[in-house]
């Protein structure tokens, strides 16, 4: 049970913790719609007897209604609670028992629950997934611990990590309109305030067969997914129809943004900025392959622009790079960021950071940056398919955020056919201060320090 | 080249481990799998942080991390720039017992990505500038690291179990350790822990034994014939018994709590793993998750493991609740070690346990790496090229009665080294001290303990 953050935004400081932007290719995948609604992906991986099962939900905070943050998240952890046929704990002792795992997710734009198990066992957890669609059975004696445990949650994440306190201030600052800028754990005052009235009112707006994706990946054909769902999935009645996904939208940014925060436990000062960026769904043409392409180039591992020159030549910060989040049903995410080194400082850095971002808006990238960049992306859809786990959340989080399996499929080729000129343009377009927002994490003055950073 | 070949027989029915021997007497377990087009390569050589020199902790994680920052007559740029023209993906690390190497590559490049690694291990250049760029890398994280709640805890607790022991010292290092270390140093450490009789290797994916057998050849050829390691001595974990309070201005207490436990190789770790498993393994079925967490919402994440090092054997757990419940969490947390300790579990958990522990093993072997990483540990473990088909049955013959004898003995009389970090409450007997660069020890009263949160 976990927050799942594409945009990063709890730990955007290391290049390992750049989002899953990959797409893949790969197996044949096969996908048809029930007569509820509930839309069926099923990826084969014939490797070993097992099978990832998930439902994703066309649901997650910011789907929310103002002022009730955070229920996305707390439903999810709810959705363990038991319904009328499985009391609580039923479902998860019984996958335990199965040897299977299980988890579940919440993100802005949906929620996630999952079951990994031997093939055999497929249509069981099936038959509790469907259950718990609608027939969730919540009481405040399970409830009220549970909404502690969420707030220890955002203790553990928010609280402890400076940084994390920066990354929700600048999301904040970012969306001045639209609810991407609420974290998806929600704010603590709100979350406090959560019931099981909340709880069911989101869960019978959203949970029902047409709000849904079924994604099975692993040892199993089509035809055999397609049974077990409907005779399990498809008994479940449709109940609400929670119509389009429309939210307030961006204007259009018109001034740079800087926040900062200054806490005696930061230890380690660093520098980041995120701009509004059009997402796979809203960008229009080729624009959201470019900004994947400008990111790789611009800030993806040792051989990035920003990396050499910040980090190789200049040798003023000991890490930078960038990551671009456009796995999103609205505007999405373009962020960059650097660790200082020695003396610099971090206006040192940002001058060397707009430096770059003005050379690629200017010439575009080098034709061997940009084939390596196309190689790697490339690459990483094919080293997807290593994972039946992977692929099943590649697919189900783009579904759930607008794609099809056609986009998903044809993704690797409209990367190759990228143009420089068009990684340029991204460049000069998005890459605008006036679209941004820029963050420093710093640490408070006064307090001595024994690992001080300078 | 032989190949002796065991059957995967549990986990994935259609393939099997084979033992590969290279002309030159080099050994490489290998699962062939032509079905993805991706090549998983992983690598350990025996040794890791406990083989820094007392005065240099994270060496060997600074020698690790500076393989691929030049090598041969390539520079750092490009090393990594020959890498990433063929999206070849190699990384290396290290933990308390190993250096680890780990490489994917689509199989057309697979001569490529061997003859690179092999040169990373066998010549790196330690060029003065990539040593200096790592030093400063690594220093930020340990900075960024220094007042986290978690790591504080964890390393507190490793220096107050593992006194004067090489595992007490931070295998990161500290950022003045890692300032002094010399390019000697690290060209003595590479030559010490980088060679042909400490190296276990598993390979995955859309190639031969013979082919495995002569890349692998190829790629020890540059290496020394014998390390050169210090001998580690095998010790216990000290400290049970006592509560360290590390103070931190938080609202919330992390707390990392453990003793000693078996070895890898010892004769009761399957019980005993079963046990845990039943405490606080099991994701949402254990013990401590259900008291802790599930009834009365102190806490997130609640959680215990076994850990064996080559040196010493643990039992970890943690927990992370708001500061005015440490003190019932942890009370909570020692009842039920001891309640397990003197009664064992019910007949129906060890059942469900026994369950999980068989259906899940598959779940390790789904993916090329993971199998990789599998194939070394099982090297690494001495476990025997036959346990995969063995595991389940060994977990399937526990019986009740050695169950309890591993609570027995891996619980003992509950005492635990309790470490927590934040302003907690309700610990009792603590030592309190002040977390490191911070002004004074002093526990102050919690603010979010007040009366707003009504239960």
């Amino acid at each position: 049970m976990a927050i799942s953050t594409p945009a990063g935004a709890t730990a955007s400081l290391s290049p390992s913790s750049a989002p899953e932007t990959s797409r893949a290719t790969g197996p044949e995948v096969s996908t048809f719609t029930l007569d509820n609604g509930l839309e069926v992906v099923v990826i084969p991986d014939r490797r070993s007897p097992v099978v990832t099962h998930m439902i994703w939900y066309k649901a997650g905070s910011a789907d929310e209604t103002p002022g009730v943050s955070g229920i996305a998240h707390f439903l999810e952890h709810l959705m363990f609670k038991g319904t009328e046929k499985n009391p609580e704990g039923a479902f998860s002792h019984a996958v335990a028992e199965l040897g299977g795992q299980e988890n579940a997710f919440t993100s802005y734009d949906y929620t996630s629950y999952f079951q990994r198990v031997a093939r055999e066992h497929l249509k069981t957890v099936m038959d509790f997934e469907a259950d718990r669609m609608t027939g969730l059975r919540l009481t405040d004696e399970v409830v009220n611990p549970e909404r502690d445990v969420v707030l220890e949650e955002r203790r553990s994440r928010v609280d402890g990590d400076p940084s994390s306190q920066l990354g929700e201030a600048i999301a904040a600052s970012l969306y001045v309109n639209h609810p991407y800028g609420t974290p998806i754990i929600g704010w603590e005052h709100e979350i406090e305030k959560l019931d099981r009235h909340d709880a069911i009112a989101f869960y019978e707006r959203f949970y029902t067969p047409n709000n849904a994706i079924l994604v099975v990946a692993g040892d199993v054909s089509p035809q055999e997914v397609r049974e077990a769902a409907q005779a399990t999935y498809g008994k479940v009645a449709r109940r609400a129809d929670p119509g389009s996904r429309a939210r307030p939208r961006e204007p259009e940014p018109r001034a740079a943004r800087r926040v900062a925060l200054s806490d005696p436990r930061v230890t380690q000062p660093s520098v980041q900025r995120s701009y509004l960026a059009p997402s796979y769904e809203t960008a229009k043409g080729e624009r959201a392959y470019a900004l994947d392409l400008l990111a790789q180039i611009l800030g993806g591992g040792t051989t990035s622009t920003l990396y050499k020159a910040l980090v190789v030549e200049k040798g003023i910060a000991a890490n930078a790079g960038a990551w671009y989040q456009g796995d999103a049903l609205d505007d999405g995410r373009f962020a960059i960021y650097a660790t200082p080194r020695g003396g610099a400082t971090l206006a040192e850095l940002e001058i060397a950071i707009d430096k770059e971002i003005a050379r690629i808006a200017a010439d575009g990238p080098a034709a061997a940056e940009l084939e390596r960049a196309k190689t790697r992306l490339v690459a990483d859809t094919i080293y997807a398919q290593d994972s039946q786990a992977t692929l099943a959340r590649i697919y189900g989080a783009s579904l759930a955020t607008g794609g099809t399996v056609a986009e998903v499929q044809e993704w690797p080729d409209r990367i190759r056919a990228v143009t420089a000129d068009a990684v340029r343009d991204a460049a000069r377009e998005t890459l605008d201060k006036r679209r941004s927002v820029t963050g420093e994490l710093l640490t408070a003055p006064g307090g001595e320090r024994a690992s001080a950073a300078r | 080249m032989t190949a002796a070949a065991t059957a995967l027989a549990t986990p994935a029915h259609t393939t099997q481990i084979d033992r590969v021997t290279t002309p030159r007497g080099a050994e490489a377990w290998l699962v062939e799998e032509t079905t993805v087009p991706v090549i998983a390569v992983e690598i350990a050589f025996r040794g890791g942080s406990a083989q820094d020199p007392e005065d240099r902790p994270g060496l060997v994680n600074l020698m690790a991390t500076l393989l691929d920052e030049g090598a041969g007559d390539m520079n750092a740029d490009i090393f990594q720039e020959t890498l990433e023209e063929k999206a070849i993906e190699l990384s290396f690390s290290s933990n308390r017992d190993a250096v680890t190497a780990s490489l994917r590559t689509l199989p057309e490049n697979l001569d490529e990505a061997f003859r690179l690694l092999g040169t990373a291990l066998a010549a790196p250049r330690f060029d003065h500038d990539a040593v200096e760029r790592m030093k400063s890398q690594l220093s930020a994280q340990i900075r960024r690291n220094a007042l986290d709640p978690d790591d504080l805890a964890g390393r507190t607790f490793f220096a107050e179990a593992f006194p004067g022991h090489a595992y007490g010292r931070p295998p990161r290092g500290t950022v003045e350790s890692l300032g002094a270390a010399t390019h000697d140093d690290l060209v003595a450490a590479h030559k010490r822990l980088i060679a042909r009789d400490n190296v276990v290797i598993g390979a995955v994916g859309a190639i031969s034994a013979e082919r495995l057998a002569n890349l692998v050849d190829g790629l020890l050829a540059g290496l020394p014939e014998k390390a050169g390691l210090t001998p580690v001595s095998t010790v216990a974990p000290e400290g049970a018994g006592r509560t360290e309070i590390v103070t931190l201005d938080v609202p919330q207490t992390a707390i990392v709590f453990g003793r000693p436990g078996p070895l890898r190789n010892a004769d009761d770790f399957i019980p005993a793993y079963v046990v845990n498993h039943i405490l606080g393994g099991g994701s949402f079925s254990s013990r401590l998750f259900n008291e802790v967490r599930e009834k009365r919402g102190l806490a997130y994440s609640v959680y215990s493991y076994l850990s064996p090092y080559d040196h010493a054997g643990l039992l970890l757990g943690g927990v992370a609740t708001r500061n005015d419940r440490a003190g019932q969490s942890i009370e909570l947390i020692r009842a039920e070690i001891r309640r397990i300790a003197e009664d064992g579990p019910t007949q129906k958990e060890l059942e469900s346990a026994k369950k999980y522990l068989v259906g899940s093993y598959a779940l390790r072997f789904d993916t090329s790496t993971k199998i990789a990483n599998q194939l070394v540990q099982l090297q690494l473990d001495d476990l025997g090229i036959d346990y995969v088909a063995k595991r389940n049955a060994l977990v399937q013959a526990v019986t009740m009665d050695e169950v309890k004898a591993a609570a027995r003995a891996l619980l003992g009389d509950g005492d635990l080294l309790v470490v927590a970090v934040g302003q907690p409450t309700g610990l009792d007997g603590a030592r309190v001290r002040p977390a490191p660069g911070t002004a004074e020890a002093k526990l102050v009263p919690d603010p979010t303990a007040a009366g707003s949160h009504a239960r």
